[in-house]
């Protein structure tokens, strides 16, 4: 589904110099695969899923979606953001349908998936609030409704969960899989959260730093559905410690 | 985003009739107390004349400029609703000019460095030097003052506006983007909305600024205003009035400071708001 071939991105800051952000990644992403990006900041994680969504092009190698080069944004891509940054003049409803406005695709099937989606995650009856009348969690579930509303075959997210408070975190980590097991689709997640991408992702792809580019890509073969008890499990902690010691391990040889 | 939720959860303790007297006395406070504090000033000011016999001519009397601004109240009132025009067609001025003004800025780096330096020239000259050159050019009119209030009030709306419109999440930006939508669109759907609080911040410190243009230009040349009464009256010792004039020109700085703030509650309700958390 999509391909990163060979993908280098370099940076020129605004005296002049080049900073490489990322060289010679390379990745394959099954259809309707959950894939997770985990690395030190500075690997590239954010840029990989710009250049995936057609916002930033690549200094060197390609990418293609469905065997198409990837040169603009396509229609086809929902992306959720850390912040989830709704319009605070618009209401629930009106963020969710957002993206269908902007692509001047608003119609009565759009309307009728927003609020779809505003009960499937849980915020039926809150479509005529304004985002400030919402807890943080209730407006990222907001904002990963925005990006569904489309009907993406491919959602990016970046970090969609860094800025909410553990419990919520939990809570919407259960909420995405169950969207993603009801509404199966291509979805590639960055995270801080080691713990968070093996619960998650089919294959959780480690990345190392300056310059980014991956380190390791490990199979994670729990079995789904998922849940914080799998945790627990054997085979969950020793994905979680050799991420840890691709991650920390690299630095501290780095260091010596 | 707290904030929401905590003030959910007070009022839901607090129920309809604590909240209810909560407010009334929130009201109370925020009005009662600066009105009282405001009649003790005048009360004060009225019996430190009296007992201390300071002659009219240096400080008069609240009662004194009460009876000679009263006494004129026809004429007053034509010098107040002659400023008040001043006012409102310089700071329309300012405001027309301004939202492309600072739209085009943030456009491109180019044009914001061909117009910056333009703009901040205006705004290194002294409007009162200016005044009577601008009075040579445009006539002895309306126009000249009406030039001067929108010289005085237009810069710092230009760049709040500015500062709104480059103020916006880059997520959003990258929203708009991802959605394929023209520049045109982003700044007419994301920027200027996102805009809006910062226009409103722009329009009250303008609208102060208007009152003050529109006095300048009066004092240079006009044969009405508040400003040109306080220049007559004074030159012919009618001290009283010139201070009445004085107290109309800060009531009318007031109603129309006030007046944006209502527009700006029932209009934009959610601006206010993200007004005070950035507060």
């Amino acid at each position: 589904m999509i391909v990163l071939d060979h993908v280098a991105k370099t940076f020129l800051t605004r005296g002049g110099e080049q900073v490489v952000a990322m060289s010679d990644v390379s990745l394959e992403v099954k259809r309707n695969e959950f894939v997770c990006l985990v690395g030190p900041s500075g690997c590239g994680k954010s840029t990989l899923l710009r250049l995936v969504a057609g916002l930033v092009a690549p200094t060197g190698g390609t990418v293609a979606i469905g065997g198409t080069r990837v040169t603009e944004p396509r229609d086809d891509t929902g992306i959720v953001f850390q912040a989830p940054t709704l319009l605070p003049w618009a209401s629930v409803l009106d963020n969710v349908l957002f993206p269908l406005d902007m692509m001047g695709r608003l119609d009565a099937a759009g309307r009728a998936r927003a609020r779809d989606l505003l009960t499937l995650v849980g915020l039926a009856g809150f479509e005529g609030k304004f985002p400030r009348e919402l807890s943080g969690g209730m407006q990222q579930r907001a904002g990963i409704c925005r990006a569904l509303v489309h009907d993406p075959d491919i959602l990016l997210m970046d970090e969609p969960f860094g800025a909410l408070d553990a419990l919520t975190r939990e809570e919407l980590t259960i909420e995405l899989m169950r969207i993603w097991q009801e509404k199966p689709k291509t979805i590639l997640f960055v995270t801080h959260s080691i713990p968070e991408a093996v619960l998650l992702a089919d294959r959780v792809v480690v990345m190392s730093a300056r310059p980014g580019r991956v380190a390791e890509i490990i199979d994670i073969k729990l079995p789904r559905p998922r849940d914080f008890d799998m945790e627990a499990r054997d085979e969950f902690q020793d994905a979680t410690r050799r991420i840890r010691g691709l991650i920390f391990g690299n630095r501290g040889a780095r260091k010596t | 985003m707290p904030h929401a939720e905590s003030g959910d959860s007070s009022s839901a303790i607090a129920g309809p009739a604590r909240h209810n007297a909560r407010r009334w006395s929130r009201i109370a406070a925020d009005i009662a107390q600066p009105v009282a504090a405001l009649i003790l000033f005048v009360v004060l000011w009225e019996v430190m004349c009296r007992v201390f016999k300071i002659p009219a001519f240096l400080v008069p009397t609240p009662s004194a400029i009460w009876v000679d601004t009263w006494k004129l109240a026809g004429q007053v009132s034509m010098h107040t609703l002659a400023t008040t025009q001043t006012v409102l067609l310089g700071f329309l001025a300012s405001l027309i000019v301004s939202l492309p003004l600072a739209v085009l800025i943030t456009a491109s780096p180019v044009i914001a460095n061909t117009i910056y330096p333009l703009l901040v020239l205006t705004q290194s000259i002294p409007k009162v030097a200016l005044a009577p050159i601008l009075v040579v050019i445009f006539g002895s009119n309306e126009l000249p003052r009406v030039v001067v209030t929108f010289l005085v009030a237009f810069f710092p709306l230009v760049l709040s506006i500015a500062a709104g419109i480059t103020s916006v999440p880059p997520e959003l930006i990258e929203l708009g983007r991802a959605c394929r939508a023209s520049r045109w669109r982003e700044l007419w759907r994301i920027r200027l909305p996102y805009a809006v609080p910062f226009v409103f911040s722009g329009l009250k410190a303008a609208i102060t600024l208007s009152v003050v243009g529109a006095v300048v230009g009066e004092f240079v040349n006009a044969d009405k205003g508040l400003g040109y009464l306080i220049v007559t009256s004074t030159a012919f010792f009618q001290v009283p009035l010139a201070w009445g004039a004085l107290v109309l020109l800060s009531l009318l700085g007031i109603i129309l400071f006030q007046a944006i703030v209502i527009i700006e509650q029932v209009f934009f309700p959610w601006a206010v708001d993200t007004d005070k958390q950035a507060v």
